[in-house]
């Protein structure tokens, strides 16, 4: 077992190379600057290809081109690198086009910092391009799993044939950790090849990938049928961790780096004799709604943690259901709160005092 | 009996939605039939773009993509980086060209990119209804612009092909007209060269087709090809405005 101590942007690079993706298409944003760096010096050597696009805006429509093609392609960027991309990802939602796009979030709004936040879990979650869709995220909180979803990612994409988002921010981005690269998953691609773009070879009719739907009915049905497998994904991709929560009274939920900031405050309130525990979105969609469905019978309130002013709480408070009180801390604009911080708010709504 | 013409192969069987006099019909066939003469139908990826030829992906007999506004040149580049070995060509009109799409196409051909552009300037947006275009001559009247284009207020012409050509990565860029048999027939060889070009590896290629929209211009079919003569031909020279030796 060999662990190389990585920084987690470098980390992300060599799993995808991992992962099977053969092209890469990208524009220049801190802080993820290490991704592209990395496909530039590495992907040649693995026989693959990696082009520096003039904007985002072309990086994810070459990202489109390529994947139609056939290749594993994926692009990275940062928080308004990636709201220059939803146009691009609406139209690779709309077509079913398996690719993979990181985004190592930093604070906003407009060009608001590089520093870490998480400040994009609306755009990760909610789309931000026109229409019905979603996108499975992956959230890691370490290098190492950053590397492991990284790798998985292509093969999610071709199984379900869609994009998939894998969500990092500029803490995870920048700090490095020891990370392993033995565990092998599989890089065999799933499913039918019968919509890439080869040229017909007048062996069968042309083959036409798009969007545009202007009869009601069809685009309806099309609608419906990525409602379906949205429906798919959810059942069976929905992932998170639990967190010392059997005896929980207190229960924290947080993804990401701040989850690991969480969880050193639980340790510190288990100390003080508060029973703290941590519910730990993987997919930020789906949401894992169903722990919150089963909370420990000790569970007295929820609160959410995140480096913004307020996002996931949304779908923390539709997960509880009114079943008890869902309180919000945030940080933001590149501020990464401390767990003693996040102690005291957590001693004082118990003690009645926070909001 | 001897067969003098046939309809291209390159076409499928699909009645197009092109309004009557519109010169969409003869630059498709021209590009079909380019495809045919060459051999490359069953090789060859199009990138349609957003205009009315959006729907180019049903009468073109070959595999396409319908790309966002503006973005086909950017699509293009990563169809033909995946796959150099096939052919690669966008279709796009001017307002995706030369209005929302000037980034993706200067650097399609700024990094040389080894594809075919076909540039259908109508100068006028013909989908939504005749709204302006940056190609909209002054004077000419647009419902975006009702007293005609005023170029203090909206600036002149955007002249692509001649941008273009200025592009150190652009290896071949004509502009030709489609408004009579004779310059058709350029059109038709200039349309070959840009096809030609990418088979030698030769770089970036664009085609500029001077087209008619009778419905966005309010004339009918046969004083729009006489407009077309007398009033674009003046403002966009027609000829070759940058060749490699080799093609």
């Amino acid at each position: 077992m060999s662990r190389t101590l990585m920084k987690g942007n470098e980390a992300l690079a060599r799993a995808a190379i991992r992962g099977g993706c053969t092209h890469f298409f990208g524009y220049p944003i801190t802080p993820q600057n290490e991704i592209p760096e990395y496909f530039a010096r590495e992907l040649p050597k693995a026989g693959g290809l990696f082009l520096q696009a003039e904007s985002e805006i072309a990086a994810v429509n070459m990202l489109y081109g390529s994947a139609a093609a056939g290749a594993q392609a994926m692009t990275s960027s940062s928080s308004p690198g990636l709201a220059l991309m939803q146009e691009g990802i609406s139209m690779l939602a709309a077509t079913e086009i398996p690719c993979v796009i990181v985004n190592v979030m930093r604070g906003g709004p407009g060009l608001g910092t590089i520093q870490p936040a998480q400040s994009d879990y609306f755009q990760m979650t909610r789309g931000g391009g026109n229409g019905d869709y979603r996108i499975l995220s992956l959230a890691p909180a370490t290098v190492q799993e950053s590397a492991e979803m990284m790798e998985e990612s292509f093969a999610l994409a071709q199984k379900y044939r869609t994009p998939v988002f894998l969500v990092s921010d500029g803490l995870l981005g920048q700090m490095m950790e020891p990370v392993q690269f033995d565990r092998h998953t599989k890089k065999k691609r799933a499913g039918n090849k019968r919509w890439i773009l080869t040229g017909h070879h007048h062996r069968r009719p042309p083959r036409t990938i798009k969007s545009l739907r202007l009869d009601p009915a069809k685009l309806e049905s099309h609608n419906l049928e990525l409602q379906d497998k949205y429906g798919r994904i959810s059942r069976r991709e929905t992932r998170f961790e639990l967190y010392r929560m059997n005896d929980a009274e207190l229960v924290f939920c947080a993804f990401g780096s701040t989850a690991r900031i969480v969880k050193n405050s639980i340790d510190d309130l288990r100390q003080k004799g508060c029973r703290a525990g941590l519910i730990r979105p993987q997919t930020l969609w789906p949401f894992p709604v169903q722990p919150f469905k089963t909370l420990p019978e000790s569970g007295k309130a929820v609160i959410c943690v995140e480096m913004n002013c307020g996002q996931m709480v949304d779908d923390v408070r539709l997960a509880v259901e009114g079943r008890m009180p869902v309180h919000f801390y945030g940080r933001c604009g590149g501020v990464i709160p401390e767990p003693a911080e996040l102690s005291e708010y957590a001693l004082e709504l118990l003690t009645g005092g926070a909001a | 009996m001897s067969v003098i013409f046939k309809k291209t192969t390159g076409l499928t069987e699909a009645a197009t939605h092109y309004c009557p006099g519109c010169t969409h019909g003869i630059a498709h066939r021209l590009v079909g039939e380019a495809l045919e003469e060459l051999g490359l139908l069953g090789d060859t990826i199009g990138c349609a773009s957003v205009g009315c030829s959006i729907f180019s992906y049903n009468y073109f007999n070959v595999d396409m993509i319908e790309c966002s506004h503006g973005r086909a040149p950017a699509v293009a580049t990563g169809i033909k980086r995946t796959v150099p070995d096939k052919t690669v060509f966008t279709y796009q009109g001017d307002g995706d060209l030369a209005a929302i799409g000037t980034a993706e196409i200067v650097h399609a051909a700024h990094r040389g990119e080894n594809i075919t552009v076909i540039f259908i300037n109508n100068a006028i947006y013909g989908m939504t209804g005749g709204q302006m275009a940056p190609t909209t001559l002054p004077g000419q009247k647009a419902t975006t612009a009702p007293a005609g284009r005023i170029a203090e207020f909206s600036g002149r012409p955007l002249k692509m092909s001649e941008m273009l050509a200025e592009v150190p990565g652009a290896a071949y860029v004509e502009r030709v007209s489609l408004h009579h048999p004779k310059y058709i027939r350029k059109a038709k060889k200039a349309i070959l060269k840009g096809f030609t070009c990418q088979l030698a590896k030769g770089g970036f290629a664009m085609v500029e087709l001077l087209s008619t929209c009778p419905t966005g211009w309010g004339l009918d079919p046969v004083e729009a090809m006489e407009w077309l003569e007398a009033n674009m031909i003046p403002y966009y020279p027609l000829g070759v405005l940058k060749t490699p030796e080799e093609v």
